[in-house]
């Protein structure tokens, strides 16, 4: 290739000279070979190394079975098919400016245009008498690792001096070597720099219990021959420890030293002094990644570095990027352990105030740091547990105002969706890969273009193949904008009505309308659907209440609504009682099981607490619902866009732990509230006590018991997409409780979208749950007291569907298969599974029973 | 029109506006709808092709841009209720002569 190179010479494309193919000088040329003027240009790189860029980043899992190749970042072919010079082992020793020439240890002169240093750093060793023995190590290149792991062979114990990041890295890698292994830290703590005293103690804990011994405040004074082993290392307060192997990992110098060479200016403590376009003093030279000092100060990770590559190789191309610094928040495991650090870690912002949450059994601690007014967060430390890293540094970067109640971004009983800040709420130029500087409206973009999932954005845009740590959140933001751009052209709910469901209860409401069809005549076209039918229906239950089955009503039904009873594939029914509370006397378990017996019906028992009976032909439903009411049974509503079920454990009546009756306030919940249509079915729960077992943190009001009343849950789903429900109100007496639960409901009612649960209700709330406080509990819109008035109209006017059904013979006349014979559907076939019915297949080769009656 | 043979369903008062019953005719299971909208009639058969089963007549109606639908209960494809063509899957309904005669909802075969 150096041939080619000298060849190249004459031509009249623009020199570049990249010292050093490290990470970042190779980025350097990935980005110049991708760009528009790659034409115009000639790329020479000078490698000190014999291999071309690696991973650093990952280095240490070449203990753990990667080799060199895995750890490679390019080839050669990739080079020479973008037509790159490159010249390994060949480190550059001189630069002479004004003739615009290099010169390589191998003594060869070459030209540049533009010149770009990428040395990256060097590891420091501290000036310690006796640090240059056959068995001390640095670890930065994969030619230290293969040293260290032959000096391994020969050892049985190892010392890593430094306790910092990479030192971890190292201690890791002596751990993989099965080294007896030590950490020796000149500070008081690990991780000095990105953790704080109680992060670094939580850190050291779970480091020392995978069997690693941490000193720290230990300052060594010399290294010679031990007594046990090879090394003694002898500390300043007369300690020691005898060790078979060193290796130095204290920190990282910049790699300056051609620079300092070739008089370019550089900074007191080391570092190329460049400005924001990533230039040194010398115009036609740049200096990118570890070895550059921008403002005062060094960049020790990738992400900077690529961001520098880019500008490096704007600024030659003719383009106007700048640098503008970098956030140096971290996330990795080290030793097995999570660590994640974030923006001011140690607090020291004037006024700064912090919430802590540590939890030694698990190992976990956590620390948010937020401003003196407590709106902004300032800095975080996770250790043990970083699944909200993502959703947090977000928070940070994006200055966005925090919840009401930080701690609960911290607190264990948040599971990682409700730390989710919602990404709706970033600004397109969020940076959501810092690695390889993808922001949120580029990956918007790209699902535009036709990304869905998180590996077309990872081959498209590199997004997440870094560190990865962004991975859960580019996932958000695709499904988030997914979403988007299904709903995104409007919210009405049909081509008959240019209104969403929202403004069409207003209207209703407003204007008094009673029926369908004067509301079409007066705001709608054409003649309606099986979309804003149901939905108008709907809306006009929740405010006048009067029976589905109306007359004028009817057409607006689904079938469920108008047979009160759920259709089944088959063309079937099931049928559910209500069963308040889960609470059923012996009696009405029997006459339950007779009703099932006598019409053949398929029994379970439901999520909810109650029973379904299932494979009733249409005529059936008025026999079976004679029986049940006879029986003391009301209609449990499960065909309805409406109050289910509410969900109970036992409480204090029985439960040696439950401090309330959770069954009785279950009970009068659910007859409160049964018969109320709303956008969308609502479920509820009472648990007696904190133990939670009526799971009511996952349904849309859930409630649980505390010593002094009730703690009020809202907007919690299971179902496809689970929601854990926010804490809305805590202690609250039974009249209050009653009182916001009223209130939150109406307000559901009036204001969400069609079939839009609570959880995608609350989430697209502007405000979200402080507005929904500020409602419900502040009356800031002024509507509580009609919404309370409302509520109390609707279960005033409560009547059982089914009971009205029955006692009119009119209304009773639908319920046949078909209306000019008594036949019943002779396709309907069941088969007989695990002792009860089910549909029969039309592939099944079982035996097909008809079911006679 | 005048050799079409006409089969009597029901009365009239039994087929509420805007909604649909099932008539057994002949061996057949079909779906009678009626709008309200210049109180039209509409027949076609009873099963649903896809679901394969008897609950088109349990659908909701009303219209898709020009055409009057049915909409299957159990998977909401809309039909066309003039042809008994299915608007998004390749699937058909039959349809049927359907009138309002002397009070009586009366079928027909189509020729």
């Amino acid at each position: 290739m150096s041939e080619q190179s000298t060849a190249r010479h004459s031509s009249d494309k623009e020199r570049i000279i990249i010292v050093g193919n490290g990470m970042v000088g190779h980025r350097l040329i990935e980005v110049l070979s991708g760009m528009d003027a790659a034409k115009d240009i000639e790329i020479v790189t000078f490698a000190e190394e014999s291999r071309l860029a690696y991973d650093r980043v990952q280095l240490s899992s070449f203990f753990s079975g990667s080799t060199a190749e895995d750890l490679a970042l390019t080839d050669e072919c990739y080079y020479e098919e973008k037509g790159v010079t490159f010249l390994l082992d060949n480190k550059v020793t001189d630069i002479d400016r004004s003739a615009k020439t290099i010169l390589t240890s191998a003594g060869k002169t070459e030209r540049y245009d533009k010149l770009v240093i990428a040395t990256g750093s060097y590891p420091f060793v501290p000036p310690i008498p006796g640090n240059d023995q056959q068995h001390c190590h640095v670890y930065r290149t994969i030619d230290d690792l293969e040293a260290i792991t032959e000096s391994a062979n020969s050892s049985e114990i190892g010392v890593v001096v430094g306790g910092g990041l990479l030192g971890l890295e190292a201690a890791n890698a002596l751990k993989n070597l099965n080294l007896e292994t030590h950490i020796v830290e000149f500070a008081p703590r690990l991780m000095a720099v990105q953790l704080d005293d109680g992060g670094a103690n939580q850190l050291r804990r779970k480091i020392e219990s995978t069997g690693l011994t941490v000193h720290t405040e230990k300052n060594t004074q010399k290294i010679v021959a031990g007594e046990t082993r090879r090394y003694r290392m002898v500390f300043s307060d007369d300690s020691f420890i005898e060790t078979d192997l060193i290796v130095f990992s204290a920190g990282i110098r910049p790699q300056d030293e051609l620079a300092t060479l070739c008089g370019l200016e550089t900074g007191e403590r080391g570092g190329i002094i460049i400005d924001d376009q990533c230039r040194t003093s010398d115009a036609d030279i740049f200096a990118i990644g570890e070895c550059a000092l921008w403002e005062n100060r060094i960049f020790g990770l990738v992400g900077p570095g690529y961001e520098m590559a880019k500008v490096a190789a704007a600024q030659i191309t003719g383009g106007d990027r700048t640098f503008h610094g970098a956030d140096m928040s971290t996330k990795l495991k080290l030793l097995g352990v999570d660590v994640a650090s974030i923006g001011d870690a140690h607090g020291t912002t004037k006024g700064s105030q912090s919430y802590y949450y540590q939890d030694d059994i698990n190992g976990t601690y956590k620390r948010l740091i937020v401003s003196g007014n407590g709106k902004k967060l300032l800095g975080v430390v996770l250790i043990g547990e970083v699944d909200a890293y993502g959703s947090l540094l977000q928070l940070m970067l994006n200055g966005i105002k925090l919840p009401t109640h930080p701690e609960s971004l911290i607190l264990p009983t948040s599971d990682p969706a409700s730390v989710s800040i919602g990404v709706e709420s970033l600004p397109g130029a969020a940076q959501i890969c810092s690695c390889y500087d993808v922001t949120k409206g580029q990956i918007c973009s790209a699902v535009e273009a036709g990304c869905t999932t998180l590996g077309d954005i990872k081959s498209t845009l590199h997004a997440s193949t870094g560190c990865g740590g962004c991975a859960a959140l580019v996932k958000e933001v695709i499904d988030c904008k997914l979403q988007s751009m299904g709903v995104e052209t409007n919210n009405n709910i049909c081509e008959h009505f240019s209104y969403s469901r929202q403004e069409a209860a207003d209207i209703i409401r407003v204007s008094k309308i009673k029926t369908f069809k004067d509301f079409l005549e007066r705001h709608g076209t054409g003649l309606g659907c099986e979309i804003c039918k149901p939905t108008v229906g709907s809306i006009l239950a929740s405010y006048w209440n009067e029976h589905i089955l109306e007359q004028q009503h009817l057409g607006l039904q689904d079938t469920n609504d108008i047979f009160m009873a759920n259709m089944q594939k088959n063309g079937t029914y099931s049928v559910v009682p209500r069963i308040p509370g889960g609470e059923i006397t012996p009696d009405k378990l029997i006459a339950i099981g007779e009703v099932a017996k006598e019409f053949d019906l398929y029994t379970k028992i439901t999520g909810g607490q109650r029973i379904d009976l299932f494979g009733a032909h249409v005529h059936e439903l008025p026999l079976i619902w004679e029986k049940l009411i006879d029986a003391g049974f009301e209609t449990g509503h499960a065909y309805g866009k409406a109050l289910r079920t509410v969900k109970s454990c036992v409480g204090s009546s029985w439960c040696r732990f439950g401090v309330q009756d959770s069954v009785g306030e279950a009970i009068r919940i659910e007859q409160r509230y049964r018969g109320l249509r709303s956008p969308h079915k609502i479920k509820m729960a009472v648990s007696g006590c904190t133990r939670e077992c009526a799971e009511a943190q996952s349904k849309d009001v859930g409630i649980i018991a505390t010593e002094k009343g009730w703690n009020l849950y809202v907007c919690g789903n299971g179902g496809m997409r689970p929601r854990h429900a926010d804490l809305f109100a805590t202690d609250l007496s039974t009249k209050t409780l009653i009182t916001y639960i009223d209130r939150f409901l109406m307000f559901y009612v009036r204001t969400a979208d069609r079939l839009q649960r609570t959880s995608v209700w609350l989430e697209k709330l502007e405000g979200g749950l402080d507005y929904l406080r500020e409602v419900i509990i502040e009356d800031k819109l002024g509507i509580c007291a009609e919404l309370e008035k409302e509520m109390e109209a609707v279960v005033e006017s409560y009547v059982c569907e089914w009971k009205a059904t029955i006692n009119d013979p009119e209304k009773l006349k639908r319920f046949n298969h078909f209306v000019n014979a008594d036949d019943k559907d002779s396709n309907i076939v069941f088969v007989s599974e695990r002792g009860q019915k089910r549909p029969a297949n039309i592939e099944n080769e079982i035996r097909l029973v008809e079911v006679g009656k | 029109m005048s050799d079409t043979k006409w089969t009597s369903i029901c009365g009239d008062e039994e087929l509420a506006p805007d909604t649909g019953l099932c008539a057994l005719f002949h061996e057949d299971q079909v779906a009678i709808f009626r709008f309200s909208d210049h109180d039209r009639l509409y027949a076609v058969s009873n099963y649903d092709p896809i679901a394969e089963a008897n609950v088109i007549s349990r659908g909701i109606i009303g219209s898709v841009g020009r055409q009057h639908v049915v909409a299957s209960p159990l998977f909401k494809q809309h039909y066309c209720l003039e042809t008994g063509k299915c608007l998004e899957e390749d699937a058909c309904l039959k349809t049927y002569l359907v009138r309002s005669h002397m009070g009586q909802i009366q079928l027909s075969s189509r020729p």
